[in-house]
């Protein structure tokens, strides 16, 4: 999924907001916010409106942005694309003696993921431990990389990688 | 008048034909006249054209295996329209059941198998052979037991383009996860309880290890998703590892964990692992039970739940095949 983040300016007359929001409803996005910076009102007495909706991904994303200007809106930026992807995984084993920050610090050094939670459950010494960890990442298919990358490292530290079930990564 | 040879006479085989001898009113109303003509198993056979006492053969076979005919020397001298073939599964290479499925094709005689190995190691073969004879070959036993499902994606939602199937295939694996789930016993203790109530083999390497599930999986990616998958495709974690920790802290966060086995096309995707189930999703079950969730263009997402393994519920999908070759209208 994407959230994306567009500044049109709009008359201030009735009627014009309607220009900007109708494309991204058809495009089947999701509006989360609409903000009228009227401190930033225009010389031309044009509004400046935030707004910030989410898409299946950044393809739709253009293309709804090229039916708002072909409403006749003025896009002043379009530049604020952030994609978010978590997911949640558990790991089982030595998971502290086998050098846990390395296992972290192999998904943060990405530049693209980072281990953004974890829970530890150890039972007891040199008994195998549990932990539940978060990871974000800059779109799915980073997230699916950065898996991956876990999974690699973890298979060489022989911890077991449970994953979730469902494909909707949260 | 459908004449029947059953190659293969353990537990299945004895359930099969009990079944077909106690249920031959209905049957025949069905699919007609039919009788076994011939029961082998590894060692002999018994043999009557014109119909065998089946109480009797059970009773024989009770006593020690069967004499006479091997099962080869059964498929290649008698007469019968179709082979029950429910011998033993051995997912390296097929055999005996391969050799013997191969030849009923060969001699004209339509098949049906509850054997995974011959689907495992020569699914296409196999597929091509009965084909190219225009015979039937029909399996339906040999993945999820009682519950439909090859023959649920391949009829009743035929048409539809399937993007992934994960499913729950193991009942073994299943019980020993939901009892160390609710019980906070460890996995060997669960094992051990499950061998006493005969539920895992004394060797469980088979069902722990996901085997059972993989063969499984690869006769299903196969048989309703067109794919030429092989056993070594598919990626194996088996469940030895799993703590009662595990199951608290899943628990915590609303997940449980089961062993799902999985074929994905867009992701091209053949695995067997445990994973984090959601507690409210419908593959989270309990019990030996076995289930599928079938994802689909035009359905949308189909789930289906039933007993997996059994004398009779084997016995049931098996009938079922019978009934799909020879049904009268």
């Amino acid at each position: 999924m994407a959230i994306i983040s567009v500044v049109v300016e709009l008359k201030d007359q009735p009627g014009q907001l309607l220009k900007a929001l109708e494309p991204i409803s058809r495009g089947g996005g999701n509006i989360l916010s609409v903000i009228h910076q009227r401190d930033k009102m225009t010389p031309l007495k044009r509004v400046p409106v935030e707004i910030s909706f989410l898409v299946e991904n950044e393809k739709i994303a253009k293309k709804i942005v090229e039916d708002i200007k072909s409403n006749g809106v003025l896009i002043k930026s379009y530049n604020e694309v952030r994609l978010i992807s978590t997911t949640s995984v558990m790991l089982i084993g030595h998971i502290v003696n086998t050098d846990l920050s390395d296992t972290i610090s192999r998904i943060d050094s990405t530049g693209f993921a980072e281990v953004v939670d974890m829970e530890i459950n150890m039972p007891e010494l040199n008994k195998p431990s549990t932990a539940m960890i978060t990871i974000s990442a800059t779109g799915q298919k980073k997230l699916h990389d950065a898996l991956d990358i876990l999974r690699e490292v973890c298979d060489k530290k022989k911890i077991l990688v449970i994953e979730p079930i469902n494909e909707e990564l949260q | 008048m459908i004449d029947i040879a059953i190659i293969g006479f353990g537990s299945v085989g004895q359930g099969v034909a009990y079944q077909l001898m106690e249920k031959a009113e209905k049957l025949k109303e069905l699919i007609g006249n039919y009788r076994i003509v011939a029961v082998a198993d590894s060692k002999g056979s018994v043999v009557d054209e014109h119909g065998l006492d089946i109480t009797d053969v059970i009773k024989k076979k009770q006593k020690g295996n069967l004499k006479g005919k091997t099962a080869i020397e059964v498929i290649e001298s008698v007469d019968f329209d179709i082979a029950i073939e429910v011998t033993t599964t051995n997912v390296s290479d097929g055999e005996p059941g391969l050799t013997y499925i191969r030849r009923c094709f060969e001699k004209g005689a339509n098949v049906i198998t509850s054997n995974k190995g011959p689907l495992v190691v020569a699914f296409k073969e196999l597929n091509q052979l009965a084909t190219k004879k225009d015979l039937k070959f029909m399996y339906e036993a040999t993945v999820g037991g009682a519950m439909p499902l090859i023959k649920l994606v391949k009829n009743e939602l035929a048409g539809n383009e399937i993007f992934f199937i994960k499913g729950i295939l193991n009942g073994t694996c299943n019980y020993i996860l939901s009892r160390m789930e609710k019980e906070k016993m460890t996995y060997s203790q669960v094992l051990a309880e499950a061998q006493e109530l005969k539920i895992a083999e004394a060797d469980p390497t088979y069902d722990v290890e996901g085997v059972d599930a993989a063969a499984k999986l690869v006769i299903l990616a196969n048989a309703t998703m067109d794919m030429d998958a092989r056993f070594t495709d598919v990626e194996i974690t088996g469940i030895t590892q799993i703590t009662p920790e595990a199951f608290e802290v899943a628990n915590y966060r609303n997940y449980t964990i089961r062993l799902i086995a999985e074929v994905n096309r867009e992701r091209e995707t053949l695995k067997v692992s445990p994973r984090l189930v959601p507690l409210y999703h419908p593959l989270a079950i309990r019990g030996t039970m076995n289930a599928a969730l079938i994802k689909t263009d035009l359905a949308g997402e189909v789930v289906i739940m039933g007993k997996g393994a059994g004398k009779n519920e084997t016995a049931s999908a098996i009938i079922s095949d019978l009934v799909e070759i020879y049904r009268r209208c």
